[in-house]
């Protein structure tokens, strides 16, 4: 089936490949011949997969994700894996054990994370498209950061067989791409259900984006443009807004009050998850080898301790905390409650309007460094995380520059009308073009 | 607020290994943290919509799994065909 071969030597100065794939086989089909990078915790059978981290340096998958059995049917070539930040912990891909990816718009900052190394393949033109995943803003991030274009698929959408997992109940693979056609084109071949993942839905993705948004009700939620966010962003992504009202579309104001505490629970949820997932990598099935003369506690502890960078190893311990005896209630319970009352929020808003809008991320792309302190990174991710809790599509599309940088328009929606935020970033994207 | 002592036991717990230069570092920024947790006290509500969720399970039949050779190759040490772990007992 995969009859040719690409030849993939890009000159990665970005840091954005872990592993490249110098000859890469393809076959032909939708994406024949595409060149498509895969983020580093997606299976890839035979292609060294890491995490981004230590403990999976030399990891070779005995089998495909499903997403990547779907992209090798579909003619493309998959020419690399691309960097992150390991596991998918953290807002910049400088949590890599393998060094930052650097901005291709500005060298000196972050391209965002945890996809980052996705995002500026793209950005730079090594790549037309490429796979990244989304937990709490993971592929939105970056494609703000960078520049580029991200989606956020329904959660159930896409398979996560395959994925190497962090928080299950929240991540989705997605597409990702310079413009919202690579990226439609991109999930109609990533999307459609797979009995291996339980969480999976019979919803595959037939769309052709259409720039026809007369109608459309958009839903401006005031905590998007309140404090947090800087003015220069909040103001280009307003005028963003008014051109999808001069192609038609009307703007009513809304509020989503559980935001409050939609961080919270998302960091509280996705350490929990994290603390369970993470247990498996202990040196003994993959991984760098667990000394078998110890006794299984040290022998863990010194491959986990060495192998773990310092923000995985402070999530494993923030979940195994949250849900340790006597602060579950407090803290586990209370966010799952939390989450449900995101998902009330938005089904609230939703019955009176179609998508939301408002910024990707509350500020351009930081420097390199800025965010060291781990709670100011986390509230980084305020506007991306409510999406997540809630299961629905998101995209972000760049909408203008503020000091040179690019920003990100985000657009969300129901669940299941992935199509209708495509359709929505479609319109702007060729109002603008 | 998290002493030192309960964050040293949680880093045995999770078997993550933790050093005395790392603990101090760690419980500052486990406190800041645990700190902004103390907003989900403020709300309020129920998982009714959780509970309505169903398990999704397949039916209980042997299917082909991996080759051997496939399942064994990213260990570090096996025997006989089996995957060597440390002791146990």
């Amino acid at each position: 089936m995969e009859a040719h071969t690409l030849t993939f030597e890009p000159d990665d100065r970005y840091n954005a490949f872990l592993t490249t794939c110098k000859n890469a086989p393809h076959g032909d089909g939708t994406l024949g011949g595409v060149a498509v990078a895969v983020k580093d915790n997606i299976s890839t059978q035979g292609i060294e997969t890491t995490c981004a981290s230590k403990i999976l340096k030399g990891y070779i998958p005995p089998y495909d994700a499903h997403v990547v059995g779907l992209l090798r049917q579909s003619g493309a070539a998959i020419v690399g894996k691309t960097n992150m930040d390991e596991f998918g912990m953290g807002t910049t891909t400088e949590n890599s054990a393998f060094g930052p990816t650097l901005n291709p718009h500005d060298t000196g900052r972050v391209p965002g994370g945890s996809s980052g190394g996705s995002a500026a393949a793209i950005a730079s033109g090594m790549v037309r498209m490429a796979l990244g995943t989304d937990t709490g803003g993971s592929i939105r991030c970056p494609a703000a950061f960078c520049g580029i274009v991200g989606l956020k698929p329904t959660y159930g959408r896409v398979s996560r067989y395959g994925l190497i997992a962090y928080a299950n109940s929240l991540e989705q693979i997605g597409p990702m791409g310079k413009n919202v056609t690579d990226v439609s084109t991109l999930m109609g071949v990533i999307a459609g259900y797979d009995r291996r993942d339980s969480t999976s839905h019979d919803r595959p993705y037939t769309h052709t984006p259409s720039a026809d948004i007369t109608g459309m009700r958009i839903g401006i939620p005031q905590e998007y443009f309140g404090a947090g966010v800087d003015p220069a962003v909040a103001g280009v992504v307003t005028q963003a807004i008014g051109r999808l009202e001069e192609l038609g579309a009307t703007t009513v104001s809304c509020s989503i009050p559980s935001m409050e505490y939609a961080l919270a629970a998302y960091y509280v949820t996705c350490t929990c998850e994290a603390s369970s997932n993470l247990a498996r990598f202990d040196g003994v099935r993959y991984g760098p080898a667990a000394d078998t003369k110890k006794s299984w506690h040290d022998a863990f502890k010194e491959v986990r301790r060495a192998g773990f960078g310092i923000e995985v190893r402070r999530r494993i311990m923030l979940g195994t905390f949250a849900l340790s005896s006597g602060y579950y209630g407090k803290y586990y319970a209370k966010a799952q409650i939390a989450r449900e009352n995101v998902k009330k929020d938005f089904a609230r808003i939703f019955s009176e309007v179609d998508v939301l809008a408002g910024p990707t991320m509350p500020t351009i792309a930081f420097k390199l460094g800025e965010k060291s302190d781990p709670l100011s990174m986390y509230l980084t991710d305020i506007l991306t995380v409510p999406v997540n809790l809630a299961g629905i599509p998101a995209i972000s599309v760049p909408c203008g520059r503020v000091a040179g940088m690019p920003v990100g328009l985000q657009i969300m929606g129901r669940p299941w009308e992935d199509e209708r935020v495509v359709d929505a970033a479609y319109a702007y994207e060729q109002a603008v073009s | 607020m998290a002493t030192e002592q309960e964050v040293h036991h949680i880093a045995e717990l999770a078997d993550v290994g933790i050093n005395t230069e790392e603990l101090g570092t760690f419980t500052h920024q486990f406190n800041a943290i645990l700190d902004y947790f103390d907003v989900l006290d403020r709300v309020q509500g129920d998982t009714a919509g959780i509970r309505d969720l169903c398990n999704v399970m397949r039916e209980d039949i042997p299917e082909p799994s991996l080759p051997r050779e496939a399942v064994l190759q990213n260990a570090a040490a096996t025997e006989d065909g089996f995957i060597k772990a440390p002791r146990v007992m």
